[in-house]
């Protein structure tokens, strides 16, 4: 089937974003203050592709001949992306700036890696899966390095890159013998050969090497190694980015493959292995994230337990389990970004500030940043009324549902060790004398963004009922 | 004609190489190398099967693994090349100002 203007209309939110990037590219070569303009025009291209991929959410379509899905679902994920994408160019501006990175490419990698996300989220082929997901790690490889003066920072994307691309290794080969069992590229054909159980083994092997591939990107424990160095040495946007978006698109991807998997049912490998992964995830993540003193750091082990709190609901194998993980990821994705904005906020113009010490008497110097990041750990925590608190709320009734309940426990006693870590920042910001004043560069840029993730923490918290509605709508 | 198990055991036995390469050298290009061998042998199972099946799909398949490929090689040259700059050393051991 030829593809036709139809097909590109119908998943308009990449192709917009395609075209930004393209433009993007013309601008940094032509243009003289390009410098000044880019930030700005990529904001303005993520908070439309947002709008847009809102409003045209109930058009539920297929284009290029069930390469991609548009509507429905993928469009919340796409508003996932791209408003957390315009957060994230919020924090970026000044925090450029003050780290003299090259500017144009770093949004323009920011826009191009948000496409290949897209891509992933739409993909009902694993073509289409394994070019996203390509583009996108090498974006992230690139961005994580891209302070490229700084050891620390080639430091972390040369392990990132390595790990990452040894991860790739496992998709493709896993890839190869999904197609080689079923025949096909095709999700749906995958669905069908698993009913009819043919050639059963090879299947199994390539779904379990796909997954071993995908928990590396979504930063589940065993294959977690890469994550703590990578988000303490890339600059602090960009860990933000990487951390939220980037899981959201990989955890995107399990979600369209296994939940047809597990509802077509007598295949009940996968449960076991992805509970098990969710477990080890979420408590090693929580107790390692007590011993850390640097907070880059501590974020980064509290990312592997989120990891294993979503886990829990695609190990559920039920449609509201998947809807709970997409809510947290919603979730996630701003209160993240949040913690991360006011990191990259108070951070020095080397390495400094970084330190939970420095954190100090923080409520003094800074009432309003110390309020707001004691939100975000709130919401992190998962501390009702925020959205942290639901997200964890509905993966864990989705487990006891699907009988997990043993699951559901590990998660609430790893939530309770996690409460321990990111209260201590709260403490340490309204109850230690600060020995030294550390320096701040103010940004309004920073501040607006940081208000704009606060305040969806609150609604999404506030209304998780009516996210949850439209998500499980669309799932089922 | 050459039985298909004779394709699938040699991929299996070229992914376990550049597994255990990555697991055990300590120099980034090499272990890149075993990277690229991973995905080689990755294609290799594609185009076995792709002629098993008589279907096309898992050959053009590998034309994107190929060009993501020399896509990943020329990022991740880029990246060494900017860590020799700041470091003199490609040793995956001497790399360790963060903890691995």
């Amino acid at each position: 089937m030829i593809p036709s203007l139809q097909d590109l209309f119908n998943i308009l939110p990449p192709v917009i974003i395609g075209a930004g990037i393209l433009i993007a590219l013309t601008l940094e070569m032509f243009v003289k203050p390009a410098k000044k303009i880019i930030p700005h025009f990529a904001f303005l291209v993520f908070l439309f592709t947002a709008y847009y991929s809102l409003m045209t959410m109930d058009k539920e379509t297929y284009s290029l001949n069930t390469l991609m899905s548009g509507g429905g679902l993928t469009n919340i994920l796409y508003f996932i992306f791209t408003f957390g994408s315009a957060i994230v160019v919020l924090i970026s501006y000044d925090f450029i700036r003050k780290k003299d990175i090259v500017s144009s490419e770093y949004y323009i990698l920011l826009m191009s890696a948000v496409l290949g996300m897209m891509i992933m989220a739409s993909a009902k082929d694993f073509l289409m899966v394994f070019l996203g997901l390509e583009q996108m790690s090498v974006c992230f490889y690139i961005l994580a390095g891209i302070n490229r003066r700084n050891l620390l920072s080639n430091e972390a994307s040369l392990k990132y890159f390595l790990l990452g691309a040894f991860a790739t290794g496992f998709i493709v080969y896993g890839i190869a013998f999904i197609y080689g069992a079923s025949g096909s590229l095709s999700y749906l054909v995958i669905t069908n050969a698993i009913v009819t159980g043919q050639n059963i083994t090879f299947l199994t092997i390539g779904l379990l090497l796909f997954i071993i591939g995908f928990s590396f990107k979504i930063a589940a424990f065993p294959f977690h190694m890469w994550v703590p160095d990578v988000y303490q040495g890339a600059p602090t946007t960009v860990s933000a980015f990487m951390s939220t978006t980037g899981k959201t698109a990989a955890f995107a991807v399990l979600i369209a493959l296994l939940l047809p998997l597990f509802t077509v049912g007598n295949y009940q490998i996968f449960g076991p292995v992805l509970s098990l992964l969710a477990a080890l995830s979420m408590i090693y993540g929580s107790i390692v994230a007590i011993a850390q003193k640097d907070i880059k750091r501590m974020l980064a082990y509290s990312s592997i337990a989120h990891a294993g709190y979503m886990l829990i609901g695609i190990a559920a194998g039920i449609p509201a389990g998947s809807a709970g993980v997409i809510y947290y990821l919603l979730a996630y994705t701003f209160m993240n970004i949040g913690a991360f904005g006011i990191v990259a906020y108070l951070e020095g113009v080397e390495e400094t500030n970084l330190h939970i010490e420095d954190y100090a008497g923080l409520a003094n110097q800074k009432p309003v940043l110390a309020a707001l990041l004691s939100l975000f750990m709130f919401a992190l925590a998962g501390i009702p009324p925020l959205a942290g608190f639901f997200g964890k709320y509905y993966v864990f009734v989705a487990a006891i549902k699907a009988g997990l309940v043993w699951l559901a426990l590990v998660g609430i006693v790893s939530s309770a060790i996690s409460v321990y870590f990111y209260l201590r920042l709260v403490v340490y910001m309204y109850f230690r004398e600060n020995s030294k004043t550390i320096t701040v560069f103010d940004s309004s840029y920073s501040m607006l963004g940081i208000i704009i993730a606060a305040l969806l923490v609150i609604i999404v918290g506030v209304f998780p009922n009516t996210v949850v509605e439209l998500i499980t709508h669309f799932i089922s | 004609m050459i039985p298909v198990e004779y394709y699938l055991v040699l991929s299996a036995f070229m992914f376990t190489t550049g597994v255990i390469g990555v697991l055990i050298r300590r120099n980034a290009i090499v272990l890149f190398m075993s990277i690229e061998l991973m995905l080689n042998s990755a294609n290799l199972t594609f185009v076995t099967f792709a002629s098993f099946l008589g279907d096309s799909a898992g050959q053009v398949f590998i034309f994107f693994v190929m060009t993501v490929a020399a896509a990943e090689a020329a990022v991740g040259l880029a990246i060494m090349i900017a860590l020799f700059r700041n470091k003199q050393t490609l040793n995956a051991d001497e790399v360790n100002v963060l903890k691995w």
